[in-house]
């Protein structure tokens, strides 16, 4: 199917099956279900940051007229967390709040208001405690301990590993760099806020709608925190208004809902304000990083020591994968010998960070494309030629073993070079005005899920019949990336027909198949995949019936422009419909099944499973910026950007994400961040979040945005579905490290952190105009205590991709 | 979502009723134009009047008339005041102040008036209920500290208003109406700075009209300093109205601040500093390190107050030489996002 170059459907840029009910407001989100005696929920969440629950009091809001039930931690046993490893939430606190916003008791009522009202009248004791506001508090501080679980005192995840000798490297090395960057925190800003609705059948089975982007691992989890079996549960994802990673843990409101629905055996539903989504959070980790590169003069890597600190908030949530995803992706875009990377993520009495787009990658890619911009100064190189020089090789494994297969990044570099005029630009520009590149590379799904288990990553079922109609079952969930587009193009091109005549039943786990969930970037190449296998299965009994119908043999017969013919005499043939009818007749009811599990990844030793992907997407971007150098305000006019898809399924769709990706990232680049305000410690414990609304969390408007110049690099992948890679995420990353590159370029400063403001801008400028280090960022690494690094050999040292005993190093054997 | 605490709520058609309900009322009542600005405020429970009573339909408070100069009705949402010809022609700061309130939607709700009572604005008050809890509230409302300041005595809630420094440099008059009379009021008298109690205007007056002399030999304009081309209040705002001699000379001119305090105000000095004497690069240079140290901007809004005070002189030129002549499109793009 990949070896195809002829489509009917694949490749068209169409409109979305989903865009007419999207735009006219026919798409109902979670928040327009209405269930005939419905009542509401709302949370009572805590005023402290960290704080022991003494005592709750709910007689008076029992009492409240309208009224049906209050909930507390007491009812609620168990714990929750989206991964094995984090099961450290509970859907109320029943003993400690742990951030400004941590809920603990819950109202439902005949309707909102009513609940809001009896909210209030919830009377709690509080015990503050010691608030840890920052990593560097989190690390001074194991007492007061946030959880009792973790590495030790506030520390949650602590690591390092190193595949090769990087002191070595560094050592023997022309130029060694060292640099810190620091990547603010920020969230989502999804524009539908999270909500959810619980109902109970007359059997006592529990349906859950929601806004989530992983019903199979909500379903997995609820059926945990409630105690149920998970036969009695069906979740359902709505159609996400966004999602970027925000709605991919359990939430504690969803848990609340369901348990308060199988009590009242009435339907519940609860839809979260947008300061409460702040709260909810798990967006980007604030990571502090240290980077020490080994360069050579012709500008080639020989090593990098990679250093990182999370900022986690009070809870575990995805924690654990993002403090991997902090270092395992940097070998997969240049060629990296050898490679040291130390993690450490601590608990903050603040909201829990997560996923959100980049998922952990986007941090460290900002530090290295930075700091190459440095390298490429100093050594008087281009940097596009720089990055050209060692963009990483195609099917090869990395330092790390990761299994690279195709790389479209130097013809991005390339593209994006010449379509930006960056040789007439770059340096050559007036003073003021800048130009920055930078570049990305992106799993195109996680090689693993996070449960472990052997089984499929993604199944879809076809169902056809005589009426002709298609109908595609796949639990993938529609997060507004444009996944059922994808899913109906992929069976349409295969089965001959029209896109728009497939129907999409997708995100439902009491119907549809298991798909893992909108994540890592993996829908399109798992779903896609396993659509293709179950349509090809249906396909060949159509093709059987019709051949056998025209006394042909099968492999004569083509499917196309909704007909069954034959390839060398098009006139010959019947109608879709009538082939189905001949099938149904020869074969009985007509379904098939197609599923997907990635290749099994090379390496052997602990935590190589985080990182292998079936296939890595790539990017290549240029940034132009204009800085008025007496205020430092910054105007980027254009941005263009090359992205290496393997091939579109949608290129309106594939445009769409990377302009949005664009979007995003000048968001994160300028201006967004998710901070907090510690009031005066003598005065109070507080500690809130700045500005939770969509007012004061400053993301960009359109008169705000750029024209984007997109090109697709289209090079088919062999582990992708008609050759397609990811495109939701890996566009993002190189935005903001080519804004600073830009800066750099137009004006002469150095921005080491996001979000870059103009007060920064023109602090770096005081700095020059002073002879000093024209720069902004941090300018300390705090004492982390990492552990011995796992040591594995590069696979080009003789490594099996296990665990070895390290070296022994001369510098140890001195300094001990 | 966020629900409105309950309330009463009047209609009137006439001024001099709605004046009467209000009196009756007494200060637990609040006046109701567009809402753009109260009803999120209601939510949040900044304010949470026992009555409301709306001026949507009172008659009279929507007209725009040509006197030696223009009167505008209170009334009138921002987008008409961005559409009337006479303000554009004649009034540019106005006309650039109102088309750079908030966004599209507001502005086609939000009135004149209710720009001008826009209430204080600082991220320690502007939070709902549950987060002021949080920092246990602040003296702006159920509190007792000021938490941008915590030796102050009085609150220092910014005025967030475009349309009133606008105004004010132009020399604008408003005219308030009350059960027991009516008088006018400079528009610079109508603030006070203090972040609670805010406004001239007592509890019983609607504000109906706004009055602006002549412009004959004026120039106008007005430039704002925000995050980003649309939704964001000011950070800084500066108002600048010139009136020009034959000979090239400045016969008048007011500069006029918004962002920077808890109230809009005109600069003292400013106009004198120019009088006689030609708009060049140093006049400009030294009237924007006049009005620069006047501004006061507090650590309650936006983007970070060193830089905000910093740039303040930037945007004094921006305005003159803008007053000036000087073809400034470029920058207004890079500034506003949009054109002015």
């Amino acid at each position: 199917m990949n070896a195809r170059t002829k489509f009917s459907v694949i490749g068209k840029p169409r409109r979305r099956v989903d865009a007419r009910s999207k735009v006219t407001g026919l798409t109902r989100f979670a928040d327009d279900l209405v269930l005939p005696r419905m009542l509401h929920a709302k949370l009572l969440r805590s005023p402290h940051p960290h704080a022991r629950i003494d005592s709750i009091d709910t007689s008076r809001a029992e009492r409240h007229p309208g009224v049906h039930l209050v909930l507390t931690g007491k009812d609620f046993p168990v714990s929750f967390g989206i991964m094995p490893v984090s099961q450290d939430e509970y859907p109320l606190a029943p003993e400690r709040v742990r951030y400004v916003g941590d809920p603990l008791a819950a109202v439902i009522a005949k309707d909102e208001q009513t609940a809001a009202e009896a909210v209030e009248l919830i009377e709690v004791k509080y015990a503050p405690l010691l608030t840890i506001a920052t990593p560097e508090e989190a690390l001074a501080h194991p007492e007061a301990r946030i959880h009792e679980y973790g590495e030790n005192g506030n520390i949650h995840r602590n690591q390092a590993y190193e595949f090769g000798d990087v002191d070595e490297a560094l050592a023997e090395s022309d130029h060694v760099f060292e640099d810190l960057f620091f990547f603010q925190g920020n969230t989502h800003l999804p524009i539908e806020q999270h909500a959810s609705l619980a109902a109970v059948d007359g059997e006592g089975k529990l349906t859950l709608w929601s806004s989530t982007q992983v019903p199979h691992y909500i379903h997995r989890a609820l059926a945990r925190a409630l105690q149920m079996p998970a036969a009695h549960i069906r979740v359902i994802a709505c159609p996400n208004g966004g999602g970027f990673g925000g709605k991919c843990d359990l939430h504690n409101h969803e848990i609340v809902v369901s348990r308060a629905a199988i009590r009242l055996g009435r339907p519940v539903k609860i839809c979260l304000t947008r300061e409460e989504v702040f709260y909810m959070h798990r967006g980007r980790h604030p990571v502090l990083m240290k980077f020490r590169t080994g360069v050579n003069k012709d500008g080639k890597i020989t090593g990098m020591h990679l250093q990182t600190l999370l900022d986690g908030g009070g809870y575990g949530s995805y924690g654990p994968a993002s403090t991997f995803y902090t270092g395992v992706l940097q070998p997969v875009t240049y060629e990296l010998p050898r490679y040291k990377f130390e993690a450490c993520r601590v608990f903050t009495n603040k909201p829990a960070c997560g996923p959100k787009r980049g998922h952990g990658t986007p941090q460290p890619r900002f530090g290295q494309e930075v700091q190459l911009d440095k390298i490429a100064e100093r050594l008087r190189i281009d940097p596009a030629v720089l990055r050209l020089n060692m963009v990483a090789k195609p099917n090869s494994l990395t330092a790390n073993w990761l299994r690279i297969g195709t790389i479209g990044l130097a013809e991005c570099i390339r593209e994006v070079v010449r379509i930006s005029g960056w040789n007439e630009k770059h340096r050559k520009l007036p003073e003021g005005r800048g130009v920055g590149i930078a570049c990305s590379a992106y799993m195109s799904g996680a090689g693993l899920p996070i449960y472990w288990n052997k089984m499929p990553h993604s199944g879809v079922q076809l169902l056809l019949d005589r009426s002709g109609q298609v109908t595609v079952f796949c639990g993938a969930t529609e997060i507004g990336q444009g996944s059922d587009d994808v899913l109906a193009a992929i069976v349409a091109e295969v089965l001959g027909i029209d896109a728009y005549d497939v129907r999409c039943m997708t995100g439902d786990t009491g119907l549809t198949p298991i798909d893992l969930g909108s994540y890592s970037s993996r829908v399109t190449v798992m779903m896609g995949n396993a659509a293709i296998q179950a349509a090809e299965n249906l396909r060949e009994m159509l093709a059987e019936a019709a051949a056998e119908h025209l006394e042909v043999l099968p492999d004569r017969i083509v499917l196309a422009q909704g007909r069954a013919f034959l390839a060398d005499d098009p006139g010959r043939g019947i109608d879709f419909r009538a082939a189905v009818e001949l099938a149904e007749t020869k074969h009985g009811t007509l379904g098939s099944v197609g599923s997907y599990t990635p290749p099994r990844p090379p390496a052997r030793y602990k935590g190589g499973g985080v990182g292998p992907s079936p296939a890595y997407s790539y990017t290549a971007c240029v940034v132009e910026v204009e800085v008025d150098p007496s205020t430092g305000w910054i105007t980027v006019p254009k941005v263009w950007i090359a992205h290496d898809i393997g091939r579109s399924i949608n290129p309106v769709s594939v445009r769409g994400q990377v302009e949005g990706s664009v979007y995003m990232g000048l968001g994160e680049a300028l201006m967004e961040e998710q901070v907090f305000r510690r009031l005066p410690p003598k005065l109070s414990n507080a500690l809130v979040h700045r500005i939770p609304s969509l007012l004061e969390y400053k993301s960009l408007t359109s008169l705000d945005m750029p024209e984007v110049e997109t090109v697709l690099i289209e090079d088919p992948d062999p582990n992708c579905p008609f050759g397609a890679k990811e495109v939701g995420q890996g566009p993002l990353l190189p935005v903001m490290p080519a804004v600073a590159n830009a800066v750099w370029d137009a004006i002469g400063v150095r921005i080491d952190e996001v979000p870059i403001t103009p007060d920064k801008v023109l602090e770096a400028l005081e700095k020059k105009a002073k002879g000093e280090n024209p720069r902004v960022g941090p300018e300390h690494f705090p004492a982390v205590p990492y552990p011995e690094p796992i040591f594995v050999a590069p696979p080009w040292e003789g490594g099996d991709g296990n665990a070895q005993k390290p070296p022994r190093r001369a510098k140890e054997a001195v300094t001990s | 979502m966020m629900r409105l605490p309950w309330f009463r709520h009047y209609a009137p058609r006439l001024l001099a009723e709605a004046a009467r309900i209000l009196a009756g009322e007494g200060p637990q009542a609040m006046l109701i134009a567009g809402g753009t600005d109260l009803l999120p405020n209601m939510k949040r429970r900044h304010q949470t009047p026992a009555a409301l009573v709306s001026l949507a339909r009172v008659e009279g408070l929507k007209n725009i008339s040509n006197g030696s100069g223009l009167a505008l009705g209170a009334g009138l949402t921002l987008s008409a005041v961005v559409h009337s010809a006479a303000v554009r022609e004649k009034y540019a700061g106005l006309y650039q102040a109102a088309a750079q309130v908030a966004t599209t939607h507001l502005r086609n709700m939000g009135t004149l008036g209710g720009n001008l009572c826009l209430d204080t604005r600082c991220n320690y008050y502007n939070q709902n209920y549950e987060w002021r809890k949080a920092i246990d509230f602040c003296m702006k409302k159920d509190g007792e500290i000021c938490w941008v300041a915590t030796g102050s005595k009085r609150c220092v809630a910014v005025s967030s208003t475009d349309t009133a420094p606008a105004l004010i440099s132009l020399g604008a008059m408003v005219r308030l109406v009350s059960a027991s009379g009516e008088r006018e009021l400079a528009v610079a008298d109508l603030y006070r700075n203090d972040g609670i109690d805010y406004l001239a205007r007592k509890p019983d007056e609607i504000v109906t009209e706004v009055r602006l002399p002549s412009a004959a030999g004026w120039k106008s304009s007005y430039w704002k300093l925000r995050r980003r081309g649309a939704f964001d209040f000011p950070v800084l705002g500066v108002a600048a109205a010139v009136k020009i001699a034959s000979d090239g000379t400045v016969e008048q001119a007011r500069i006029a601040l918004g962002g920077v305090a808890s109230r809009p105000f005109l600069v003292d000095k400013a106009g004198e500093l120019l009088a006689g004497r030609r708009l060049t690069d140093e006049a400009i240079a030294e009237v924007g390190g006049l009005v620069a140290s006047r501004a006061k901007p507090m650590d309650n809004t936006d983007m970070e107050i060193y830089w905000r005070k910093s740039v303040v002189s930037s945007f004094v030129a921006h305005a003159l030489k803008e007053v000036r002549g000087d073809d400034m499109r470029s920058t207004r793009l890079r500034i506003a996002r949009q054109e002015l």
